[in-house]
């Protein structure tokens, strides 16, 4: 953000998020925000900034901790980070998938606590991907990209639900579009890559888990706020589905006495799906350059249509 | 007037799959004697149950040697492994007795290639370590840079050994966006064009790979390969994946490799021994991800394996062609 002489920054320099109060001090008369998917950026924030207040870029593509309705009334543009993350989290969320699938995590504790013997013929067997239906929650990008990646393990078929079909993107994987009662039913890997809106608050759950196999695998990449936790918890511990991995819940962080953690076949992640040097770096860059085009009234590399 | 059938014994080194067993039971060919325990035979026990036996069924666990061959007698016309590994067997001592031999190659391949890019993602993206912050209470809120890995999208990828296993890794990671796909061996590949790999000296690798993945099968020439000089020649940012056989690399080395920053983090399925003793110091390490040798352990996989292992052994009993001979 340097050669911009009349540009002052302040910034929260610390690895953690920056307090409440703190948040609505410093943005008091601020022309623009950068801000992170751990700052929830609401009318309270927004009056406490002012007038100014034209630019808001956050350095995510999700956009859930945003009051959209409350910047659409105050004509503040709204800069955010797709596309540059997608790779990084479609690795991510088949990392996630094979260490559930596979048992790594289990298979690691073995490894370092003396569980492990020498070879056994059917010891910590997992279930392959070859021959198998993956079903998508979602299809947007980053549902693609996951699904570009799997091919190559020899899925039999991609299935995939949404609001309405997404004929293009299914195209590019072929997939078929199905009802959600489909999905769960016929999906042995079912990955969720939808945004979190009131419409898919908490569509994870017992209706959902009831109709998926008990040899099944669901996996979260999404927002916490999509799954709920108990139901998965249920079905989890009962056997309803084989395994299940997450790297989002509610809240962030889960606290370490949840349940979920004392299940061998729930596998959790920080939530680091873009994680990648490259990636965040790039995110970064992004959310940078998205500020200042709005501070300079210049089409944004990638706005957020509100 | 009926000539009674010399009865044709067998010996099963373990609790093999039902489907395996079951194939040997109903084919009515032999006599099955079973090692029925989901342990490893003990050798005394294996000695005296090879004892005269037609037919030896076993797992990589089982060291089939001269002393094995002996105990075993003349009738011992045909050893089948559940495994496409065969450093465990003696083949030059089999060859000389004009034992045949069978094993399980490409069966295995989809479940041991999708277990090396499950491993080499684990180790890149650091998962042991993600999850281990979150039971540990180190999770306290998304940041930027916290547990930032390396991604294989712009990558070039470095596989030592282009066989079945190595070239099905190789298509798995193709689609994350790799840049190059380097190989070294013995000689170039023509299925290598499948996945634009370019055959180059092994040094070559080592300096340009960003992911070096050792795929090759343990002989006198890959023993020991991973020693210091190849860590050296890596890059600092580099991950190292070995799913192979334990004994192609150095372990100290390898931990100096690690300690030193020599390279960014290994993950392995295989080591020396196996199992690797809980206090070595590669467990103990935050970048060194071990898996207890589990490449072919699906359900389904292991369950092929076993038919095939047992259909094997029925094939080289009756003289007939086996689905999957080694040639000695």
């Amino acid at each position: 953000m340097s050669g911009w002489s009349q540009l002052q920054f302040e910034l929260w320099d610390s690895d953690d998020p920056i307090p409440r109060q703190e948040l609505l001090k410093k943005v008091k008369g601020c022309d623009g925000l950068l801000c992170v998917l751990t700052e929830k950026i609401d009318a309270e924030v927004l009056n406490a900034a002012g007038p100014n207040l034209k630019v808001l870029s956050t350095m995510s593509v999700g956009f859930d901790h945003l009051s959209l309705g409350e910047l659409k009334k105050r004509g503040i543009r709204v800069g955010y980070t797709p596309e540059v993350l997608t790779d990084a989290v479609a690795e991510l969320t088949i990392a996630l998938l094979l260490a559930t699938s596979r048992r790594l995590i289990e298979a690691t504790h073995e490894a370092k606590t003396g569980g492990w013997g020498t070879w056994r013929t059917l010891w910590l067997c997992g279930y392959e991907l070859a021959d198998s239906t993956v079903g998508i929650f979602g299809l947007g990008r980053i549902g693609v990209a996951i699904a570009e990646r799997l091919k190559p393990f020899k899925v039999k078929k991609f299935i995939y639900t949404d609001v309405a079909p997404r004929p293009e993107l299914a195209a590019a994987i072929q997939a078929e579009y199905v009802s959600m009662d489909e999905l769960a039913r016929q999906s042995d890997f079912l990955a969720v890559c939808c945004a979190l809106t009131p419409e898919t608050q908490g569509i994870c759950n017992k209706n959902l888990f009831s109709k998926m196999k008990n040899t099944s695998i669901f996996i979260n990449t999404s927002r916490g706020g999509v799954v709920n936790q108990e139901d998965l918890y249920e079905a989890l511990s009962t056997g309803q589905i084989a395994g299940a991995g997450l790297d989002v819940t509610v809240p962030e962080p889960l606290p370490t006495n949840h349940p979920l953690f004392t299940l061998k076949n729930c596998v959790i992640l920080p939530h680091i799906a873009s994680a990648s040097y490259t990636t965040r770096n790039a995110m970064s860059a992004l959310a940078a350059n998205n500020l200042l085009a709005g501070l300079r009234g210049e089409p944004m590399p990638k706005e957020l249509q509100l | 007037m009926h000539f009674a059938q010399p009865v044709l014994r067998v010996f099963v080194t373990r609790r093999i799959p039902q489907e395996g067993l079951e194939l040997l039971q109903r084919a009515a060919v032999c006599t099955v004697s079973l090692w029925d325990s989901d342990e490893p035979v003990p050798r005394a026990e294996l000695l005296k149950g090879v004892e005269g036996a037609h037919g030896l069924l076993c797992l990589l666990s089982d060291r089939i040697d001269a002393e094995v061959l002996d105990a075993a007698g003349p009738n011992l016309k045909v050893i089948s492994t559940m495994s496409v590994g065969f450093d465990h067997l003696a083949i030059d001592e089999i060859k000389k007795r004009s034992i045949r031999v069978g094993y399980t190659p490409d069966v295995l391949t989809d479940a041991t290639a999708e277990l090396t890019v499950a491993l080499l993602l684990a180790t890149a993206r650091r998962l042991p370590e993600g999850i281990q912050e979150v039971k540990s209470g180190g999770w306290s809120s998304w940041k930027p840079l916290w547990l930032c890995g390396y991604g294989l999208s712009g990558s070039t990828v470095g596989v030592i050994g282009l066989g079945r296993i190595g070239l099905a890794v190789a298509r798995r990671l193709k689609p994350f966006g790799v840049k190059r796909l380097l190989y070294s061996g013995r000689q170039p590949k023509p299925q290598a064009q499948e996945v634009d790999g370019e055959y180059v000296p092994l040094d070559s690798l080592l300096c340009e790979s960003d992911f070096v993945v050792v795929s090759c099968a343990l002989s006198p020439e890959t023993q020991g390969l991973c020693d210091k000089a190849f860590f050296t020649k890596m890059k600092t940012t580099a991950v190292f994946i070995n799913t192979s056989r334990g004994a192609v690399v150095n372990q100290e080395d390898l931990y100096e490799a690690l300690t030193a920053g020599q390279i960014a983090a290994a993950g392995l399925d295989v080591t020396t021994p196996e199992p690797l003793p809980t206090d070595h110091p590669l467990l103990a390490l935050k970048n060194c991800v071990v898996l207890p040798h589990i490449g072919s352990a699906t359900y389904s996989t292991r369950g092929i394996m076993a038919k095939l292992t047992a259909n094997n052994l029925l094939a080289g009993l009756t003289g007939e062609a086996m689905p999957s001979e080694l040639k000695l």
